[in-house]
């Protein structure tokens, strides 16, 4: 409570030598104090010479904030100058406003069903949310364990091994005409492509992590001659967990990566069947669009696992 | 051979004479450049409640000796007795401190402890027994403010001491430690060399000490195992330490028979078995 106190003496110090309409912002509330911060600021340097603590910590806060979201923020201007550019030399590709535009039109009404293949946006994407946590979820399911029991047991790893080695290179596409002629249907043969091009960083992750279980630990796993229930929840598990997030993290990656291809060529509901068709009907604002949704659905799917993985390290 | 002042009434039974039985072990690995013979021709027995270090330059294969009573490693030829019993396989009536304290880093200190009571004696307890069980060895080691830390948040003097509580708490016969004071500084490991040797005291239990330390080996031990270089090492000489208990160290620094046993094991380690700069 003191030093909130002493931010707002010095606050008021400052604003009596700054202008009038300052002054009003900050009764605004918090979020006006940081913009009349910003602008005040020269002031206080040119016309106090000896700097009070709290201004050189906030000068520091400012500095070491800028130095964050500065470079950033150049190199988006910079993608979206170079886009400009580009379009303007190929009138056929649209720019960024005429998609900023397209944007503000199709979110206004994500959520429309007109016929199974025109539906609105949002629809789109929970279709394909849906179809990637199927796939993935499965690959979970069964990736995890195979993990375990390949780093837990040599001869399993042994087994394996050839196999996994021969499948994993496999780009993802190829599984499709292969789904499709065992489960006779569209929809299930795009998760079946999903599960298995997303189960491998799942299973050698884990195993990698299970294998690497330090030797001490199991010197002390065999010394008080726990049960192989007790090991595996109470050493390989916890010691697993960061390893095994990830390849969750890499195969919900990969899983998002493939899913977009799979519906392309698939049809139905779903952000890559969409983005087809849109190209099929010549709106190719949709098209960028539809670039943006699937890199921002990406990033935040692989940043809430990066926040679970944070949640479960011991560390 | 009687060389415990404080058990000679249990030295006459044959058991007790003879606690922890080394018998002709030889001890050899499989390598990439063949086999590798560590140990050769070790015997060696330790009566009940004695504290027995082994001293050797690094590489003596000290460790192994501790790992074959412990029953991490099994001998290639020989055999190993504990109360009489061969051992076959780790047990938790041999508890095992070990060099780098081996917490689990997920746990909290108490559920560490927690985790070799339950083991021990969930069978014939209840759960609030298991807890007392290691509330009073908290205690014991003087870590009860400290038991619900995770040991990263701990110092290394007080892993080790939560290290030493899990071995004690599993009551064993034989607690085997592998220079569990190594990796401290000076200051805190003549700390805890003074509280093992009060717990050593109190629990009355066997011990056997891996250690590359004289002084510690001199002052904490009944008997101090000499062994020579590897390969092939095997025991150079057997010393009595045979200095009053209870030891104080300020007292024992002016003590002449104390350093006259210091001076033996330098002799030994420097003189007959010096190590060539590697």
């Amino acid at each position: 409570m003191s030093a909130m106190s002493l931010e707002k003496e010095s606050l008021q110090s400052m604003m009596q030598e700054a202008e009038t309409k300052l002054s009003h912002a900050t009764e605004d509330g918090v979020a006006a104090n940081d913009e009349t911060l910003v602008i005040s600021l020269p002031k206080v340097k040119t016309e106090k010479k000896p700097m009070s603590i709290e201004t050189k910590l906030r000068n520091d806060k400012i500095y070491a904030l800028m130095k964050l979201a500065l470079p950033p923020m150049f190199g988006i201007l910079l993608f979206l100058g170079i886009w400009t550019l580009i379009s303007h030399q190929t009138p056929v590709l649209p720019g960024p406003l005429n998609t900023w535009k397209s944007a503000l039109d199709l979110f206004a009404h994500p959520f429309y069903v007109n016929s199974p293949d025109d539906q609105g946006i949002g629809w789109n994407i929970v279709a394909s949310l849906k179809r990637v946590a199927l796939g993935f979820g499965l690959a979970a399911l069964v990736g995890i364990p195979l993990g375990f029991i390949i780093g837990r047991f040599e001869f399993m790893s042994r087994m394996c091994a050839p196999v996994i080695g021969l499948l994993r290179p496999v780009s993802p596409l190829a599984w499709l005409p292969l789904g499709l002629l065992v489960l006779k249907a569209a929809g299930p043969a795009a998760i079946w492509v999903i599960f298995v091009s997303s189960i491998w960083p799942m299973v050698i992750n884990t195993a990698v992590g299970v294998s690497k279980v330090p030797q001490d630990y199991m010197n002390v796993a065999k010394v008080l001659n726990l049960s192989e229930w007790k090991i595996v929840t109470k050493i390989s598990f916890p010691y697993v967990l960061p390893y095994m997030m990830t390849g969750v993290r890499l195969s919900i990656g990969i899983a998002w990566l493939v899913i977009v291809a799979a519906e392309m060529l698939n049809g139905g509901a779903g952000i890559g069947f969409w983005l087809w068709d849109e190209y099929n009907a010549s709106n190719y604002e949709h098209i960028i669009i539809a670039i943006f949704v699937v890199g921002i659905i990406g990033l935040i799917l692989e940043q809430t696992l990066i926040a679970i993985a944070k949640r479960f390290s011991y560390e | 051979m009687k060389s415990t002042l404080t058990n000679t009434d249990k030295a006459m039974n044959k058991i007790t004479d003879r606690y922890v039985y080394i018998e002709n072990v030889n001890m050899s690995f499989e390598t990439k450049k063949g086999s590798f013979e560590a140990l050769k021709n070790i015997n060696l027995s330790i009566n009940q409640g004695e504290f027995v270090s082994i001293i050797g330059h690094s590489g003596c294969g000290k460790s192994t000796v501790l790992n074959l009573v412990a029953g991490l490693l099994l001998p290639s030829t020989g055999h190993l007795f504990c109360a009489g019993r061969e051992i076959a396989k780790p047990g938790p009536e041999r508890a095992v401190v070990f060099q780098n304290h081996s917490l689990l880093p997920w746990l909290t200190c108490a559920e560490n402890v927690y985790l070799a009571v339950e083991r021990v004696f969930a069978a014939t307890e209840t759960k609030a027994q298991l807890y007392e069980r290691v509330t009073a060895v908290m205690a014991l080691v003087g870590l009860s403010h400290a038991a619900d830390k995770r040991p990263n948040e701990i110092s290394g003097g007080m892993k080790q001491r939560v290290g030493i509580a899990r071995a004690l708490a599993m009551e064993p016969k034989v607690l085997l430690l592998d220079e569990p004071f190594g990796a401290l500084d000076a200051l805190t490991r003549a700390n805890l060399q003074d509280e093992l040797m009060g717990i050593m005291t109190k629990s009355g239990a066997t011990a056997v000490m891996v250690t590359h330390d004289v002084d510690e080996a001199v002052l904490l031990s009944d008997r101090i195992v000499m062994m020579t270089n590897g390969p092939s090492a095997t025991i150079g000489e057997i010393l009595d330490v045979k200095l009053p208990r209870p030891r104080n160290r300020l007292a024992l620094a002016e003590d002449k028979d104390y350093n006259h046993l210091r001076s033996e094991v330098l002799r030994f380690l420097y003189e007959r078995h010096a190590k060539k700069a590697a």
